[in-house]
């Protein structure tokens, strides 16, 4: 009797196949959204997590601001490259410290200019990041002590100001002051919609003196000796900067040290945050869609009113009506959802490139969407169904 | 739960002292005054009547559509006055089939698909489902029309896909309710002939609801309905 009665369902929906799509919509939008969100969620998600973790597990950041929260930091001082060379020369497990400043500036080389980001740091920024050049040299101690005017550019910088020459040994133009390049580092791609290309380096007190004109350090990056505790690590840092930084006993960190997987939480919160919030808003799309279901199945049992009270005549019980209606309303329903399912996954596939964001596929999500808009074909589909179940055949027979 | 037909003096249809009220109190309509009616396996019924003489309502009651008010209706010996609604839709199942003056197939729906409706509230099985449509479409004379939708077919070959539907299942008693209402003559007579073939030929117990005198001619026999009450009852000479 189910199967016939679906088949039944099926035939109906097939002899309006127009208005049964327009039914469905709702659905159809309210499934793909929430498929898309997810989706794209989760593959930011896994990609910031991957991307954090090819970092290394020994690395610590070192950032000035209260923990508030996703996202959010509080005001607070800058460090200073006291504070680097602090912890650099206090803290044994420690490998390598790369304090680092950045900005913005525009570089120019002839008549090509290029707005870019530059980042003022040491030379062991670049083996810390994963880094690696592809020609030229890293900075000499000497060059940094000294606050020499040389850069080591990215390939975005490269490919916009020299095309195809040769950079290492030109001079380019950062603000004020003219640079020559030494270096030149290896492709890294995009990230999170992000080049990770496009940026010049230069030593950190130069970045200071020139381009900033302060002394501030807006984030230590520290690598923990292989073999070492980073919770060791991260706790000595911790009092050694509360005691540089005169906090009282009291008093709550103006700063974070933070590991590679609190990185990735953080980064991540926002990402998880938003995602739980669109989806929520795609949700309220399925129930309209409900609704919208509910009001066509009630055009539906008024138009097939005739078409009741026949099947009633030939002797279809209440309850075989009540089903087929409300197993026409589940089918709809389900079939809006797993056309916005595939929809949604389309959309997140298509979007992949454009977002560089990888494709999670969560079948979890892709049942739970399902079930959903099933469970939405049943709500909103019982009322109509009972409607048409109870009707008196006479009546419904004489129905104009 | 319908005794058997041999039961001897069990008509296959008794109503006795039948009555049917519409409303309470000072708006109640007395549809039905008292009906005695006794019909015969076999037998080809016409009911006569103008419009409020009760012969709709009479049918609905027959049909098992409508309960009485009072009085009794057996069908095969079985008090149906005091069925439940579902039970009263299993009888329609098992036991009878309908004939309406608008047709009233589904729309869309190929005439195989509306024939065989029956067949899926009795659980057939497709393929058995088919076949027996196929052979009751051409025992009405549409074969070749199978996959056309009412919309592409004339009225008389829409009241023959619905008469094919009423048929499907072997129905005791067919119930028409003026299935020539909506025809020409020569197509009405052709629905006649069908109807008088059916109750020849494979023995289907007819009772039909008509206002048209050139019809109840077809049947056996001509009950008159007035104000809620059998006026006459008599067997029509027409032999066949």
């Amino acid at each position: 009797m189910l199967w016939n009665t679906l088949l039944l369902a099926l035939r109906e929906i097939r002899r309006n196949v127009m208005r049964s799509f327009l039914t469905v919509l709702g659905i159809v939008i309210g499934v793909a959204s929430v498929i898309t969100m997810v989706t794209l969620g989760n593959g930011a998600t896994q990609h910031v997590t991957t991307q954090i973790a090819s970092m290394g597990s020994n690395l610590l950041m070192v950032t000035p601001g209260r923990r508030m929260g996703p996202g959010q930091q509080g005001m607070a001082p800058a460090f200073k490259n006291e504070d680097a060379q602090a912890i650099a020369r206090e803290i044994g497990s420690v490998s390598a410290v790369a304090p680092v400043s950045t900005g913005a500036a525009t570089a120019i080389f002839g008549n090509e200019n290029w707005s870019t980001s530059v980042t003022g740091t040491t030379s062991e920024f670049i083996a810390l990041r994963n880094m690696a050049l592809e020609s030229g040299r890293n900075f000499t101690t000497s060059e940094a002590h000294a606050g020499a005017a040389v850069c080591i550019v990215g390939q975005t910088v490269r490919e916009k100001l020299f095309g195809s020459q040769d950079p290492i040994g030109q001079r380019i133009r950062l603000g004020a002051l003219s640079f020559q390049v030494i270096g030149l580092l290896e492709a890294k791609g995009q990230s999170m919609g992000q080049d990770q290309d496009d940026l010049v380096i230069v030593p950190l007190r130069t970045f200071q003196r020139r381009i900033s004109g302060n002394q501030d350090v807006r984030l230590i990056q520290v690598s923990v000796r292989d073999g070492d505790a980073t919770e060791k690590a991260q706790q000595a840092i911790r009092l050694l900067l509360r005691d540089r930084r005169r906090l009282a006993a009291g008093e709550e960190d103006n700063f974070q040290v933070m590991d590679t997987k609190e990185i990735s939480t953080m980064l991540t919160g926002a990402t998880q945050v938003l995602t739980g919030l669109l989806g929520a808003v795609a949700a309220v799309s399925l129930v309209v869609g409900g609704i919208g279901i509910m009001n066509i199945m009630l055009v539906s049992v008024t138009e097939r009113t005739r078409e009741i009270g026949t099947r009633l005549a030939i002797g279809a019980l209440e309850r075989e009506v009540l089903l087929q209606f409300l197993v026409e309303a589940v089918a709809l329903s389900s079939l809006g959802g797993l056309f916005g399912i595939l929809l949604g996954l389309g959309a997140s596939f298509g979007l992949k490139s454009v977002l560089q964001v990888p494709f999670v596929f969560d079948p979890g999500i892709a049942i739970i969407a399902f079930l959903f808009s099933a469970a939405v074909g049943v709500i909103f589909g019982y009322f109509p169904a009972l409607k048409a179940a109870r009707l008196d055949p006479i009546e419904a027979l004489r129905h104009e | 739960m319908v005794a058997s037909t041999e039961t001897n003096g069990t008509a296959l249809i008794e109503l006795q002292g039948v009555t049917k009220v519409y409303g309470e109190g000072q708006a109640a309509m007395r549809a039905l005054a008292g009906i005695d009616l006794r019909i015969e396996q076999g037998d080809f019924v016409a009911i006569m009547g103008h419009s409020g003489s009760g012969k709709s309502t009479c049918l609905n009651i027959l049909g098992c559509l409508d309960s009485p008010t009072g009085g009794s209706y057996r069908f095969q010996g079985v008090e149906v006055s005091q069925l439940t609604r579902d039970q009263r839709a299993r009888l329609r199942r098992y036991y009878l089939g309908f004939v309406f003056q608008g047709y009233n197939l589904l729309k869309r729906t190929s005439a195989i698909e509306n024939v065989e409706l029956p067949l899926i509230y009795r659980g057939v099985p497709a393929r058995e489902r088919h076949a027996i449509a196929r052979r009751t479409l051409a025992a009405v004379g549409l074969e070749g029309w199978e996959s056309h939708s009412p919309s592409e077919l004339s009225g008389g070959q829409q009241q023959r896909v619905a008469i094919a539907r009423a048929i499907i299942a072997d129905p005791s008693v067919l119930m028409a309710d003026e299935p020539t209402g909506n025809l020409d003559t020569a197509r009405s007579e052709e629905i006649m002939d069908l109807l008088c073939r059916l109750n020849r030929e494979a023995g289907i117990t007819i009772v039909m609801v008509t206002h048209e005198a050139d019809m109840a001619e077809y049947a056996r026999r001509i009950v008159h309905f007035k104000d809620g009450r059998i006026e006459s009852d008599q067997k029509n000479g027409r032999t066949d």
